[in-house]
This record gives structure tokens, sequence and C-alpha cells, in this order.
């Protein structure tokens, strides 16, 4: 039997930014399996938010993760706005979509680049994280700050998006266009990324549904998936755009679906500002004196995939119980997939290819067999085992 | 010229640890290092390990598993070494202070420097800071 070597990733290592720990397991270059540490990011956000009002809340889950921080609190809107049965104005609706899908250009383009990074081809990283300034330069200008944005409010939005700014903002709008074209250009014809990418972190279409993957990562791999079309909110229903998908789901076909989201985001950016231009300016919220006691679900389509909240409301100002689950959650189980059997340098890319997000992967969740009903660990068998590897360690020691 | 201002003359090394975060300000860290503004004309680089380091930047609240591991890092550096505290959750905790995972804001764990307070900081003020505490 060939022995295995270990080969930690993390928890602080230049190629992430955030903390988290990979082990690979490798006989020569090849990774035979793969595990994962969490942990160094927990924060305690649902026990956070049960001790803040509805209002205080916003702030905080916009801070679960700085480049989602658009959906995290649009799906927490969404759930209090169906626990209260809220219907918000057509000019909110609309603020609400612009600000999503400009999140989510910056965010691919930000994938991009860290993308070529991982390769070794920083090119790419300079040139998508230059071009992704023009974007955060709107954000700063609509909403005051370059990344946690605090638009979001029950029955509507905080800030309006004047119409005297919507020239300046397509005109940013058109400039970006233009140099997607190029990076587009630049990444989808260049051989060196393509020997690099394609045909590597393949997943298949079963994979993903095994796993219960959502976002581009599905996408990529033909799972049409995608929440703003399936169970719509927002101004989504009132523009036109298509779900991108793509077949073959190895990294480059991620990469494509992403690149092409932009302008699919781009277009439904530049409808909603023409919806805008036929609503009265001012229009953005509905004042809501009181949620009522119940509970809400709600979801919203973040650049990695579904983002999920549930909210139970005790007719009090805070939440009862708040549930939050984010799409990295499910995405990077796939890694047993995707990195087991490539190479070492192979494996890095891969990882990234899901575009993991590791603090708002800090969830906790109890699983159930699904055909029994039962559950497979409660909370005192975690105790138990956590018990037993603290025994195990002092053993060793 | 003393010791301290010998070491801290000339290209200083960057490493990065990103502590229990919304990352966000690691975002604007990496920010820094793109074209906009590009730290790398002035001999800043942001390196692999802590021991190659002349300034070690730490964002993000630190919960209790982060809190050994801050220590561990801090042992490893060389010193003398420039400790910054980046953003509202390395200077004080920010909006995770009171969650109970929490283990108590950078400068309780090891000394620091230099505070970076906004949530994020913006790039600007992040090399702001950084000039400010060269220029001490």
């Amino acid at each position: 039997m060939t022995k295995k070597t270990l080969i930690p990733i993390g928890p602080y290592h230049p190629l992430q930014e955030e903390p988290e720990l990979f082990k690979l397991y490798c006989e020569g270059e090849i990774v035979k399996d793969i595990k994962w540490e969490t942990g160094y990011n927990h924060r305690g956000i649902e026990q956070l938010s049960e001790k803040k009002t509805f209002d205080q809340s916003f702030f905080l889950v916009e801070r679960i993760c700085g480049i989602c921080s658009t959906s995290h609190p649009l799906a927490f809107a969404n759930a209090l706005e169906e626990a209260g049965n809220i219907e918000i104005t057509n000019r909110a609706k609309y603020i609400r979509s612009i600000i999503a899908e400009l999140e989510r250009v910056h965010s691919h383009l930000l994938w991009v680049g860290l993308a070529g990074h991982f390769l070794g081809y920083n090119t790419v990283f300079m040139w998508a994280w230059k071009y992704r300034e023009p974007i955060l330069d709107l954000f700063e200008m609509i909403t005051g700050n370059r990344n946690s944005y605090a638009m979001f409010k029950v029955g509507g939005v905080r800030r309006d998006i004047e119409n005297s700014m919507i020239p300046k903002i397509t005109k940013i709008l058109d400039m970006v266009k233009k140099k997607t074209d190029m990076l587009v250009g630049a990444v989808m014809d260049d051989p060196v990324i393509h020997a690099r990418t394609k045909g590597v972190g393949t997943l298949t279409k079963q994979d993903i549904i095994d796993y219960a993957a959502v976002g581009p990562t599905a996408r990529a791999s033909g799972v049409d998936v995608d929440v703003r079309r399936d169970d719509p909110y927002a101004a989504y229903p009132l523009v036109n755009w298509k779900v991108i998908t793509a077949e073959k789901g190895d990294v480059f076909a991620k990469a494509e679906v992403r690149l092409l989201e932009m302008y699919e985001s781009i277009s439904i950016i530049e409808q909603c500002l023409e919806g805008l231009k036929k609503e009265k300016e001012g229009d953005t919220e509905v004042k809501v004196k009181h949620v009522a006691a119940g509970w809400g679900t709600g979801h919203a389509e973040a650049p990695r995939g579904e983002v999920f909240h549930y909210v139970l409301t005790d007719g009090s100002n805070s939440p009862a119980r708040h549930k939050i689950r984010a799409p990295s959650y499910t995405n990077i189980a796939t890694f047993k997939k995707s990195c087991v059997g490539q190479t070492i340098s192979d494996a890095t890319i891969s990882l990234a290819a899901v575009d993991p997000c590791y603090c708002c992967t800090e969830r906790m969740a109890v699983a159930y067999n699904w055909k029994t009903g039962e559950r497979i660990l409660n909370g005192n068998e975690l105790i138990a085992l956590s018990a037993k590897k603290t025994q195990k360690i002092r053993n060793q020691i | 010229m003393g010791f301290k201002e010998l070491c801290f003359k000339k290209s200083l090394w960057l490493f990065h640890f990103g502590g229990a975060s919304c990352n966000n300000c690691d975002i604007e860290i990496l920010d820094c290092l793109t074209p906009r503004f590009d730290v790398e004309r002035f001999g800043m680089l942001l390196v692999g390990s802590v021991r190659h380091a002349d300034v070690l930047l730490v964002n993000g609240s630190i919960n209790k598993r982060d809190k050994s591991r801050l220590l561990e890092i801090y042992e490893q550096a060389p010193k003398p070494i420039l400790v910054v505290a980046i953003g509202a959750c390395g200077c004080t905790g920010g909006i995770f202070a009171e969650g109970n995972t929490f283990a108590g804001p950078v400068d309780k764990i090891i000394p620091v420097d230099a505070y970076i307070p906004g949530c994020p900081p913006k790039p600007e003020a992040i090399l702001a800071g950084v000039v400010k505490l060269l220029n001490k």
C-alpha cells in the first residue's frame, strides 16, 4: 500500500483571503482525498440577530459576507415581508434589482480576477480588478459606501436612485460593458487558460443533484436553477432576461457562465433604469409599523447561488428565530468530486471554481435521513463526538 | 537612526491575517494591490509567510478558534514587527463583539501599533494608515 502524504492548505494561506483549512491527501502528485475544517470564521450571526431589532439586523446580515452584502439583506427583507404580508412599491423593486445585479457584476469580476491569480496568470487578476473599480464607484455614488451598502429595509429601500443619476450610471455601465468584452475575449481565446481549465474539476449533472449545489456551479453543469426565475422577487418578473447555462461542468464552463451572466446583469440594470424613469421619484418605501407574529422564508440569488433566510417572528420587534443558509455551504461539498483524482496544481483552481465564500459558510446544520426521517446526528451526539475527539487528542499528547 | 527605523526604512512586506471577518476588509486589502491603488509602487508586497514580513495586517473580530493561531503567528514573526488592526472589527470587535464566540479585539491579544477604522476602511484609508505609521 502506498503512503498518502498530507498537504495542508491554510488556515492562513496566501492563496485564500479567508481562513479555512484544506487537507489534501496525496499519492505522488495526485489528490486521493480531501477534507476541510471550518470554524475560523464563526461569529454567531444567528444568535446575534435574535438580540437585535429588525432594522438593526439588516446591518448584521449585510456583514455575513462582504461580497454578498446585498443578497443576504434582500433575502432577509423577502422573509420579513412574507411574514408580515407587506407589498413594496415598484420603484423599490427596481432599486433592489439594480443593487443586486451591480453586486453580481462586481462579484463575478472579482472571481475572474482571483481565478486568474490562482492559475498564476496575474494579468487577468489586475485587469478584472481594475474594471471592478468603476462598479464600486457606482455603489459609492448610489449608497455612500463601496462595500456594505445599507440599502434595504422592511418595506422598501433606504435611499432613492434619483432620475438625475441615471445618465451617469448608464455611462459607467457602457464603459464596463466595453471592458468586459475585452476581458471575455482575453479569457475565452487564451490558449493558456484553455489548457489549464478545460476538463479540470469536472462536475457532472448527477454530482450537482447529489450534492445539492446551487448557482453558477450548478448552471455550468447543465442544471437549470435560478431563484430569480423560479421564485421571483424584486423586479425580476418585470424585465426580460435569460438564465445562462453550460453543459461541460469544468472550470472553463464555470468561467463562461459567470462571464456571460455579467452581460445579462448589465442588461437587467439598464431595463430597471428605464423602469425607474416611469415611477414617481421618492416613492421608495411603505411605512411598516409592526411585523405580525408568524414566519416567513426569503430567497435571493446571490452571485454564488441561492441564499435562504427563515425568520420566525413573535409580534415583537426582533426575530424569535433566524436561520440562514448560504450557497457556499452546499457548493463546498462538491470538492469531494471535483478535486479528487486531480493533480495538486489543478486542485487549487478546482477549489476556487465554485467561488467559495467561507464567511457565508460558517453555519451549523443537522442532517436527516431522507428515507426514514430520522436525525442522523442530534445535538447530544455532536457533543459526544466532540468529547471523543478531545479525548483522542489528549491521548496523543 | 535607531534599529527600528532602519528595519522599516525600505520595502515593507505585508502579511495578512484574516480573522473572523465578513471578507470586506480582506477584499479591500487585496484591492490596494491592484492597478488603481497599486501599493507595489512603494515596495509593499503581500507575502505568504509571516516569517518574511515586516507588517502584520489583522482584520476581523477574533473568535475563540482564531485566538491561539493569532498568538502563534505573532510569535513566529520576526521582531520588530508592526501590527495594524484594520476595520471596525479589528479595532473593537464591531458588530460581532456581542457574539458568543468572540474572544476579544486584536489589541487584547497582541500589541497593536496602528488602528484603521471603517467598515470596511477604503483602500485610501488603509494606505494613509500605513504611511502615518511609517512617519511616526
